[in-house]
């Protein structure tokens, strides 16, 4: 079928960038949306022209590398799939598709298509973990876990870090990505000992970073290729209240039951 | 010729390493901070390598291509991780874990180290589980297992079909903690390209910029490679796109011995390739074994019948009949030579990709009927639906059709029992060493080796070795950094100059094609003698007529590509090499000349229990080898029988 692309070409950070087209003649329904950009992109070297710079790397939806604003929706058209995971057996013969990258303010553009998500990192170093010595750790099974808590726990640790939230969130937020983090680790008793410096510390990277604030848009979860549900944001929400409580009177032990 | 000091220390097997442990010697903790590490890679090992260095206190430089150490390949591991917990007291051991793994690999790996995975494996579990990684667990709480290919017991610890991605996350947040701490510094968009070796000893290496392009030396104590596998040199395989042998190739020009290039793993259960175009190709878990039945039709005339229409007595559940022990879950390369037979013999199904159907089924439709479709949904869902974003088709409802690809590569960089190259201070760690898994690995035992490594051998060995040596003493002004930045910028240069007209992923095709038939699934002195013919001859295409366009001085995906494929057509050569030589069959190397009456991998003991090391010489000159015998004191060879 043939594809009419038109794509985002920017030199560099600070360059203007703008919509460049491309007409595709024979592309294959069994194609992945990457594989269409690759075989441009042969072309586009053939024709002594740089070719479009992209981020990818597993091609399985896994890794968060590919981040790509295809018609206005982050990872395009199909609910929970990656752009590396959308084939074009999606589209038409005659289709015109509109490709950009990210748009939030903390993602700044690097070139064409790639953005830097750095902030992302930033946000996880900043309490993002467990602090567990190597070789320090007891016997996994001294401690059961219920399996509905691991497995909540699990739903919001499937996080790929790729950014789709914020780039589909009208204020540019990362509460999602946050969220998903400080729940799966809120959610497993390990993850207890540093539950609220973890939120008080995340929220405010998060909000260093220049990430906009949630007003319950939910396009977040719309747009999250592994589903991730904005009830992890009430989650985050609620701990980062309860921390500030705690944090004003030290002696107070947080009460989690009920999570 | 050079013996090779694997150093690996002798004794009853069980206390070996915790032997070699108090013989060890210790950095001071107030001595570590003046001691500098490169760790190359955030993969399971470089990330748990990287993190555990920082948390000793040793001052870590960390470095991937990535824009996140989170995206290193390992993230993509689906199935699970073994460990010899014996949690579900099914009889298992760490000694029948390394019984498995030693016969697995078909008798060409090292028993002192593999016995050391086997016993640290535990140790992994526990650790993750501290950190929060969610493995499955059953309705009590505990931890939930499953047996994973090829073994008899239930080991398997598993994370969805997602295991791979919340340990290295697990591992990824402790690297994360360091960097918060100041203790590791991180540098991601950062490829090394080449090793600065300083009066014989690794002291740092050479890497570009992916975003601005400059060219720079890092200067260190020692030097950890945890840059994974060479895969990709197929072209097509189920490795990420970035995945490269760069790191360890450049290591191996400058002194590294490589070991068994050869053993590369072709898993059993991908995705066929559907075109043309193809740029990768997708595992579905092995796990899937467990619950699906493999089959082709009994007669060529049914490839095109719909399955679901296909009576039962004209199925052929191929690896069932020959296998009536093990079944659905023999080895990975049992496994994958069978359906090459039975497509070979035209009873393939799906698409004629050049002229021969190469796919066959995975059927779920038994156990969705003996269990139903919840519970086989809530072991595979994610699997199901992404093969159904893949292909079109849902596995509910219609059985998969898989086909073997390329999936991980056994050999690579030589590793005595501290993991150190030939090179002294030059450490190598998960997939990018040869260590564990001889000519054959596990399902589920990269994971395992990969934190074994970074976690709980790694810290201790090299300590071990700073302890030795005095910090310092040398910077990036130093004459032989300045000589291989120089080097390594006229290479790149030369790749940008070249003005050809064929790009380099075209190269990249003809060059796995070339190795994908000729040192592939099965070998023979025959094709291997060809594409010791022709890849030289692509290669010096390669050097005349690559096209590149763009500068060096930015980001530039195709130079990237370019540089990496330059080292693979090396890497191939010596891989085919390696494989003429190794004139037996031994797990994944399947010499056509060599099999049983049962058409099994027929081992050759006497002449061939040893590790291949290759020394390079010079592009096109042929390498010198260097064989290091292996000995069984604990499990003696026997010929595998999966029957
Ligand atoms: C699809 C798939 C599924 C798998 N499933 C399983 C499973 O279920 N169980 C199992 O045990 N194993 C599995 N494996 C194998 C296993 O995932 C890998 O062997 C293992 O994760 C490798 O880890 P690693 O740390 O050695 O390297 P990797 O995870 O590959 O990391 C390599 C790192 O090195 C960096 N790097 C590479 N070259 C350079 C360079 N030149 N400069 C700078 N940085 C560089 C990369 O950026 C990356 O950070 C699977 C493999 C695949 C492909
Ligand atoms: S390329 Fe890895 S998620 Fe798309």
């Amino acid at each position: 079928m043939k594809i009419r692309l038109r794509v985002w070409r920017q030199a560099g950070p600070n360059s203007a960038g703008s919509l460049e087209t491309h007409d595709l003649e024979d592309v294959s329904p069994d194609m992945s949306f990457l594989e269409m950009l690759d075989v441009l992109n042969e072309r586009l070297i053939e024709e002594d022209r740089e070719e479009i710079a992209f981020d990818h790397d597993c091609r399985e939806g896994i890794c968060g590398s590919c981040s790509l604003m295809i018609d206005g929706r982050a990872h395009g058209p199909q609910h929970k799939t990656t752009a590396c995971q959308l084939h074009m057996r999606h589209y038409s013969d005659g289709d015109e598709i509109v490709v950009e990258p990210w748009r939030v303010k903390a993602f700044p553009v690097v070139k064409d298509l790639v953005v830097d998500r750095s902030s992302f990192d930033r946000i996880i170093r900043a309490g993002g973990y467990i602090s567990v010595r190597t070789g320090s750790a007891r016997d996994a099974n001294e401690a059961p876990i219920r399996k509905a808590d691991s497995d909540l726990a699990f739903d919001a640790a499937t996080c790929i870090g790729c950014g789709a939230c914020a780039a589909a969130c009208p204020n540019a937020s990362a509460s999602l990505f946050t969220a998903a983090k400080i729940s799966h680790l809120a959610l497993v008793p390990q993850g207890q000992a540093e539950r609220y410096d973890r939120v008080r510390k995340m929220v405010a990277q998060m909000d260093a970073e220049g990430f906009g604030h949630c007003t319950n848009h939910n396009e977040c979860e719309a747009a999250c290729p592994k589903g991730i549900s904005v009830t992890n944001i009430a989650r985050m929400n609620r701990d980062f209240l309860r921390a500030m409580v705690v944090s004003r009177d030290p002696l107070r032990a947080p009460d989690d039951a009920g999570e | 010729m050079t013996v090779l000091e694997h150093r690996t220390p002798s004794g009853p097997l069980e206390s070996r390493w915790e032997r070699h442990r108090f013989d060890m010697k210790l950095v001071n903790p107030s001595n570590r901070r003046k001691y500098n590490v490169i760790v190359v890679g955030t993969g399971l090992a470089g990330a748990a390598a990287a993190a555990t260095l920082g948390e000793l206190g040793y001052n870590v430089q960390s470095f991937c291509f990535q824009d996140s150490p989170r995206r290193a390949h390992s993230i993509a591991a689906q199935g699970g991780i073994n460990a010899a917990k014996n949690y579900q007291n099914d009889g298992d051991s760490v000694f029948r874990l390394f019984y498995d793994t030693i016969k697995g690999g078909d008798f060409r790996s090292r028993e002192s180290n593999v016995y050391r995975l086997a016993e640290v494996s535990v140790n992994i579990i526990d650790q993750a589980t501290a950190q929060g990684v969610p493995f499955a667990r059953e309705y009590g709480g505990l931890l939930a297992n499953r047996s994973f290919g090829g073994a008899q017991v239930s080991r398997t610890f598993y994370a969805r079909g997602q295991t791979g991605q919340q340990l290295l996350l697990g591992a990824y947040q402790a690297l994360s903690r360091q960097i918060g701490a100041g203790q590791v510094e991180m540098h991601p968009r950062t490829e090394m390209l080449d090793l600065i070796v300083i009066d014989g000893r690794a002291r740092g290496i050479v890497t570009r910029h992916l975003i601005t392009g400059k060219v720079k030396a890092w200067i260190a104590d020692a030097v950890v490679l945890a840059t994974g596998g060479y895969g990709n040199v197929f072209y097509l395989s189920t490795n990420a796109k970035g995945c490269n042998a760069t790191a360890a190739w450049r290591a191996h020009r400058r002194g590294a011995f490589f070991a068994n290039p050869c053993f590369t793993q072709i898993h059993p259960t991908c995705i066929p390739v559907s075109g043309e175009s193809q740029s990768k190709l997708t595992l579905m878990s092995e796990s899937l074994r467990n619950d699906g039945r493999v089959w082709v039709p009994k007669n060529a005339e049914h490839a095109d019948t719909p399955p679901g229409k296909i009576k039962n007595e004209n199925r052929d559940y191929y690896l069932e009949r020959l296998y009536p022990s093990f079944g659905n879950l023999v080895p990975r390369d049992i496994a994958s030579r069978r359906a090459k037979d039975v497509c070979d013999e035209g009873r393939g199904v799906g698409p004629e990709i050049g002229g021969v159907r190469r796919g066959v089924y995975l059927d779920f439709r038994d156990s969705i009927q003996r269990l139903g479709e919840n519970i086989v949904g809530e072991r595979y869902g994610n699997l199901f639906e992404m093969y159904e974003r893949i292909t079109g088709d849902n596995p509910y409802k219609v059985p998969m059709r898989i086909y073997p690809a390329t999936h991980y590569t056994m050999g690579g960089l030589w590793v005595d029992y501290n993991l150190m190259s030939t090179i002294d201070g030059l450490f190598v760690a998960g997939e990018a060493n040869f260590s564990d898994h001889g000519a054959n690995r596990l399902g589920a035992s990269a994971l395992m080796q990969g934190l074994a490594d970074g976690y709980f051998v790694l810290p201790y060995t090299l300590g071990n070795y700073l302890a030795r040596v005095v910090p310092g003493g040398a910077d990036d002004e130093h004459s032989e950094a300045r000589r291989v930045v120089g080097q390594v910028t006229e290479r790149l240069e030369k790749l940008m100059s070249i003005d050809g007209s064929t790009t380099p992923d075209a190269f990249h095709r003809e060059l796995g094609h070339l190795i994908w038939d000729n040192c592939g699934m099965s070998r023979s002195k025959e094709g291997l003698e060809k594409a010791l013919r022709e890849i030289p001859a692509v290669r010096a295409r390669f050097w005349e007529d690559l096209k590149i366009s763009g500068t060096g001085e930015g980001l530039n995906q195709a130079l990237e590509r370019a540089g990496r494929i330059a080292d693979f057509f090396e890497l191939g050569e010596l891989m085919c090499r390696d494989a003429l030589d190794r004139d037996e069959s031994a797990g994944c190397h399947f010499r056509a000349e060599h099999t049983t009456e049962e058409g099994e991998a027929k081992r050759n003991d006497e002449e061939y229990a040893y590790v291949a090391n290759w020394e390079f010489t010079g592009v096109g000159k042929e390498p010198r080898l260097h064989k290091e015998h292996l000995e069984f004191e604990f499990v003696k060879p026997s010929q595998r029988n999966y029957k």
